[in-house]
Parts: C-alpha cells; sequence; structure tokens
C-alpha cells in the first residue's frame, strides 16, 4: 500500500509542475497585460507604462520570471492580485467557501438521487422505470446547464415565485462570516430568517450544478449493479435463500459501489468547470466567477494562482479515489 | 449419372461486418432515434437556406419579441417568435444546427487524429516519448475542462474557429489515452508480432496493423465528444467568447437572451432546448454504437 501511495505522489510531482508552466505561460500568451486593462481608454504615455511593467518585474526575461513564481510558489507564496492588491491566496480561501458550500450540496443532490435510482434500475431492469429513469439520466447528462439554470428561473423564481433569482443571500441580512459557508454563518448569527434566506438562495444553484453528476452517478450504479447481480456469488446468496433486500444491500451493493466511489471522485473536476457558468448565472461569489473575471482583467497572478490551486485540488481529490479505490477494493490493493 | 453436388444454399455466408453491426445496432430503439435526430438536423444544416421561412439576420422592425404561434400575440410567420430585435426565433435555430455541427465535426475530428497520432507514438515508443506524453495529459486533464477551453479562448481571441480550436484541445487526452490503452493491448497479440517479424515498417504496423483494430472505442469516445464538443462550444458561445453576435450560435443565443428570460420565455426555451436534442441525440448514437461495437460490452 506504501508503495502504491509513494508512486502516485511521484506522478503528481511532474504533472504539477506541468500546472505551473502552463498557468505561468498561457495568461502571458493572452493579448494585452495588466496595465493596459487597469488604464483602460485613457491610455499611457509609454515611458510611464514601461515604468509600471518594471515595477511589477514584468519586463525580466520570461525564464527569470517563471523562475521567481515557481520559487514563490513552492515557499507557498502566490503573490498579490494586481487588480486588488490582495495576496492571491488569501482572495481565493475568501471566495473558496462559496464554490465549496455550492459543490457540496450539488454532490449530495446528486448522490441521493442519482444512486438510489441507479440501483433500483439495475434490479428492476426492463421494467419501466429502468427505462424511464435511464432516459431522464441520459436527458440530464446531454443538459446545457446554463440553459438548464436558466429555465429553472424562469420556472421557480418568475412563474412560481418559490425561489430567488441569484445571490448567496437576501441583501438585508448582513451575516459576519466565520466559515464561508453561508449555511452555518447564518446559524451562529442571531440575524432571524438569514438562514432561511441562503437555504432558498442555494435550491436552484444546487439543482443546476448537481443535474450532471446525478445523471452520471446514476448510470454508473445502474451498470455496475447489473455486472454484479450477474456474479457467482450473489447466485449463492440467493440459493442459500438469503431475502433479497439483503442479497442486494449486502452482498451485490457493497460491490457495486466501488466504480460507483471512482465515479463520485471524478465528478469534482466536473462540479468545478460547471460552477464556472453556475456562478456566472447565480451571481454566485465563487472562485469560478473570481476566474473568469480575473482572465478578462489579465490579473497574471490571480489567474495563475487560481488555476494553480484548482488543478492541485483536482489531482488531489483524483490522488484520494485512486487511494479509497484501493482501500474499498481489496484486489487491487493486494495486486503485485 | 453423377452430378457435382451443389453447395448447400442454407449455408448462408456470414453476414458482413457492416451488416453485424446494424443488426445490433437496430436492436436499441433509442440509438436508432438518435440516429434519426442526426440525420434531420444533417438535413436542416445543408439544407438550412432553402428550410429556414426567413432570413437568420434579417430583423422585422414591427415585430420586437412576438411569442410563438400558439400563444396570443403570435403568427404563422413566426413560427416560434421574434427575438428583442425582430429576427425569427426558427431560421435562427435552423441556421445554428449548421455551426453546431460544424463545430462538432472540427473538434472531434482535430482532437480525434491528434490524439491517436500522440496515443500511437505512446504506446510504440514505451520509453521517454511516452511519459512526456501521458504527463502532458495528466496536466490537461488537471484543469477543469471549460476554464482550459475559456483561457485558450482568451489568447486566441474570442471566435467561433478559436472556440473549436478550445475545444479540441481540451479533449485530447481522452483520445491519447484510449487510443494508447487499445494500442498497447493490440501489440501484445500475435498477429502484430506476425506482420513485424515478416518485415513491416513501422508506419504500416502502427496504421494498417495496429490502428483499425483500435478503432471501436475510439468511434464510440469520438460521438460521445462530438455531444461534448457541441455543450462546450455552446458554453463558451453563452459566457461570450464563442461565436459573436449576430451569428445565429445556438449557446451566444442564449447569451442574447438572458436578459429577457423573465419577459419572454421563447428566446431562452429554444436555442437550449435545441442543444439539448443535438446532444442528446449523439448520445443515444453512442450508446448504441458502443453496444454494437464493444464486443466486451454486448448484450449485457
Amino acid at each position: 500500500m506504501l508503495r502504491f501511495i509513494l508512486s502516485r505522489l511521484g506522478l503528481l510531482i511532474p504533472t504539477f509542475l506541468g500546472v505551473t508552466v502552463i498557468a505561468f505561460s498561457f495568461i502571458r500568451l493572452v493579448p494585452g497585460d495588466p496595465i493596459e486593462l487597469l488604464i483602460g481608454e485613457r491610455g499611457i504615455d509609454p515611458e510611464r507604462h514601461a515604468y509600471l511593467l518594471h515595477e511589477m518585474g514584468l519586463d525580466l526575461p520570461w525564464y527569470v520570471q517563471y523562475f521567481d513564481f515557481l520559487g514563490d510558489v513552492l515557499q507557498g507564496d502566490l503573490g498579490r492580485s494586481i487588480v486588488t492588491k490582495q495576496p492571491v491566496f488569501l482572495e481565493f480561501l475568501e471566495l473558496f467557501p462559496a464554490t465549496l458550500e455550492l459543490s457540496i450540496f450539488a454532490l449530495t443532490f446528486a448522490v441521493l438521487i442519482g444512486l438510489p435510482i441507479g440501483i433500483l434500475a439495475g434490479v428492476k431492469r426492463g421494467t419501466v422505470f429502468d427505462h424511464a429513469s435511464m432516459t431522464l439520466s441520459l436527458t440530464g447528462f446531454s443538459m446545457p446547464i446554463f440553459w438548464w439554470a436558466l429555465l429553472l428561473i424562469i420556472f421557480f423564481s418568475g412563474v412560481l415565485k418559490w425561489t430567488p433569482v441569484s445571490g448567496r443571500i437576501d441583501v438585508l441580512f448582513y451575516v459576519e462570516p466565520v466559515t464561508g459557508l453561508m449555511l452555518i454563518d447564518t446559524l451562529l448569527s442571531d440575524e432571524e430568517g438569514a438562514f432561511r434566506s441562503a437555504l432558498s438562495h442555494l435550491i436552484l444553484p444546487t439543482v443546476a450544478l448537481g443535474t450532471i453528476p446525478m445523471a452520471v452517478i446514476a448510470r454508473q450504479t445502474r451498470s455496475a449493479m447489473l455486472e454484479v447481480l450477474n456474479e457467482d456469488y450473489v447466485r449463492t446468496a440467493r440459493a442459500k435463500g438469503l431475502p433479497p433486500g439483503r442479497v442486494i444491500g449486502l452482498h451485490a451493493l457493497r460491490n457495486a459501489l466501488i466504480p460507483v466511489v471512482t465515479v463520485i471522485g471524478l465528478q469534482i473536476g466536473v462540479l468545478l468547470a460547471g460552477a464556472i457558468l453556475t456562478e456566472t448565472i447565480f451571481a454566485w461569489p465563487g472562485i469560478g466567477k473570481w476566474l473568469v473575471d480575473s482572465i478578462s482583467r489579465r490579473d497574471y497572478p490571480s489567474v495563475q494562482g487560481g488555476l494553480l490551486l484548482i488543478a492541485l485540488l483536482v489531482m488531489t481529490v483524483n490522488l484520494i479515489v485512486d487511494l479509497l479505490y484501493g482501500l474499498i477494493n481489496p484486489r487491487i490493493r493486494h495486486a503485485r | 449419372m453423377t452430378s457435382i453436388a451443389e453447395p448447400l444454399r442454407n449455408s448462408q455466408a456470414p453476414p458482413g461486418p457492416l451488416r453485424e453491426f446494424w443488426h445490433y445496432f437496430r436492436e436499441n430503439k433509442g440509438a436508432v432515434a438518435g440516429l434519426a435526430v442526426v440525420l434531420l438536423l444533417i438535413f436542416l444544416a445543408a439544407f438550412a437556406d432553402v428550410v429556414a421561412p426567413h432570413s437568420p439576420f434579417e430583423q422585422y422592425r414591427d415585430a420586437f419579441l412576438q411569442p410563438p404561434v400558439w400563444q396570443e400575440g403570435g403568427s404563422f410567420e413566426f413560427v416560434l417568435g421574434t427575438d428583442a430585435t425582430g429576427r425569427d426565433m426558427l431560421s435562427r435555430i435552423i441556421h445554428g444546427s449548421r455551426l453546431s455541427l460544424l463545430i462538432g465535426c472540427i473538434a472531434v475530428t482535430l482532437s480525434l487524429s491528434v490524439g491517436i497520432s500522440l496515443g500511437l507514438l505512446a504506446a510504440f515508443f514505451r520509453t521517454a516519448a511516452d511519459a512526456l506524453i501521458m504527463r502532458l495529459m495528466d496536466v490537461i486533464l488537471a484543469v477543469p475542462s471549460l476554464l482550459l477551453a475559456l483561457v485558450i479562448v482568451a489568447i486566441l481571441g474570442p471566435g467561433l474557429v478559436n472556440a473549436m480550436i478550445a475545444v479540441a484541445v481540451v479533449y485530447v487526452p481522452h483520445y491519447v489515452r484510449l487510443a494508447r490503452a487499445s494500442a498497447m493491448t493490440e501489440l501484445s497479440k500475435d498477429y502484430v508480432t506476425a506482420s513485424r517479424v515478416s518485415g513491416a515498417g513501422l508506419f504500416r504496423l502502427m496504421l494498417i496493423t495496429v490502428l483499425p483494430n483500435c478503432m471501436p472505442p475510439l468511434i464510440v469516445q469520438a460521438t460521445l465528444g462530438f455531444s461534448s464538443a457541441v455543450l462546450d462550444a455552446a458554453a463558451l458561445g453563452f459566457l461570450g467568447v464563442g461565436a459573436q453576435p449576430p451569428t445565429p450560435e445556438w449557446g451566444a443565443m442564449l447569451a442574447d437572451a438572458r436578459e429577457f428570460i423573465l419577459r419572454a420565455w421563447w428566446v431562452v426555451t429554444f436555442p437550449g432546448l435545441a442543444i439539448l436534442i443535438t446532444v442528446l441525440a449523439f448520445n443515444l448514437m453512442g450508446d448504441g454504437l458502443r453496444d454494437a461495437l464493444d464486443p466486451k460490452l454486448k448484450r449485457s
């Protein structure tokens, strides 16, 4: 097991270095520089432009800039945003809880609905339920989530007026950020109705962001169930006269869950990509929206740092999924 | 009098590969429905000029935001209504099918060809090239696809062609991994050794011996990748960095329509529905292809 962990960790190092190169170079390849965008239409005389570039160290040769950046990164310093002058890491930490909260809700929604649907569809293979739920999940899987989000707004906010259109909480409330997770913060504060408001703001983004993972989980669970239900040990369990609930719950499901855990883990990347769209539509102050804004402002340090942190997050989650896979599946752990 | 026995008529020749494929494909009703929709889309795209009732760009000054025909105030002139500048929704959607199919084709062709080349290289030279290519793919996979596509479009400048390139780059790793994995499986088989022993050169081995046997999973992935490409290109259009107005691209149309979502549901609903139907059709077809082409999953 230790060797397995070490070899997986060893693979992360070149990938991480690769991400630093991409993060560093891509944003510099974007036409225009941060100063031009800060100044805007007014224009700036070339001397001052050169001076400001020099001030930010952007006039140095690219390799000097890169190794400066890499050295700083290895010391945990991601630099300061050119626009807000705040340390990038702090900005990320400030906005990340919003994305985290939304992602946790979306993933929970996806698992809570997708898993039972997949299990039932697998067990009741070929029935109307199976066909209906699989047609629905393929539709969910094909859903352009930016459109889905707009439809949800039209129906639930426009027609039924049940939920707010955008934001994290009603402007009436001021909640002191403690954890950054709005639901917990509103519970800690004594503002009445703040929790309800925060919760109602979460519903539509959760559904919008959770739909594709839900569909993927439902489909994967079904096919894993089908595979497992054909196995000899399930037949043995049935032949022993165990009640069907026990056969499915204990013998089949536990084994079917192994590939499903992997798929759930892989959804983290999907969620982070989806967060860009969902956050833009619902004006959700998370890292997706922040990164899109930073790209358009040519805020080099923010884009570099943000890309790096997100990639690190995805890589860490993938590693955990791999290890978890080894833990729950002894056949992998003991292989070789 | 002995005559030469006639060969038995009922010992039919085995069905050709295409027939066999169709036999399996036909059993999956969803896949056939998907295929029908795809054929319809191709027809609409090819004859958009003839089929569409109006020009996608013409603005009818006396028909801003006119609702669809079945709603009060609608007319048969604009069956699906008009948008905020009085353009016919139906015509714009029909013309949009052209762009979506084009995006899908070009993006998939690009990423498929790059992916196959890199994947075969990695599988044939299992040394530094392999490690380098696979680590590079890991790097691409570590960044969420839409985010990477956004950065690439920012570098190349907004526009339809650049959006296609960005989408293609983002999906390359999937093809590389798939091509490499199946090429490696094939490489260990006897027929490849036989071909190598009888003196086949590197390119012959790669392209004529091994590649055709790696195609089934790649074809399935390409079909499914087509739908992802359409989806992502529409997302880029929606974020304002893909196709630029007044191009009737579905994602860009949705972006235009955002401010009217609570006033005119049709300008939002129909372009998105078009994206959903297209993507769904390709996904259905991909599922059917997988069932028909992948012997391991056959009849599961």
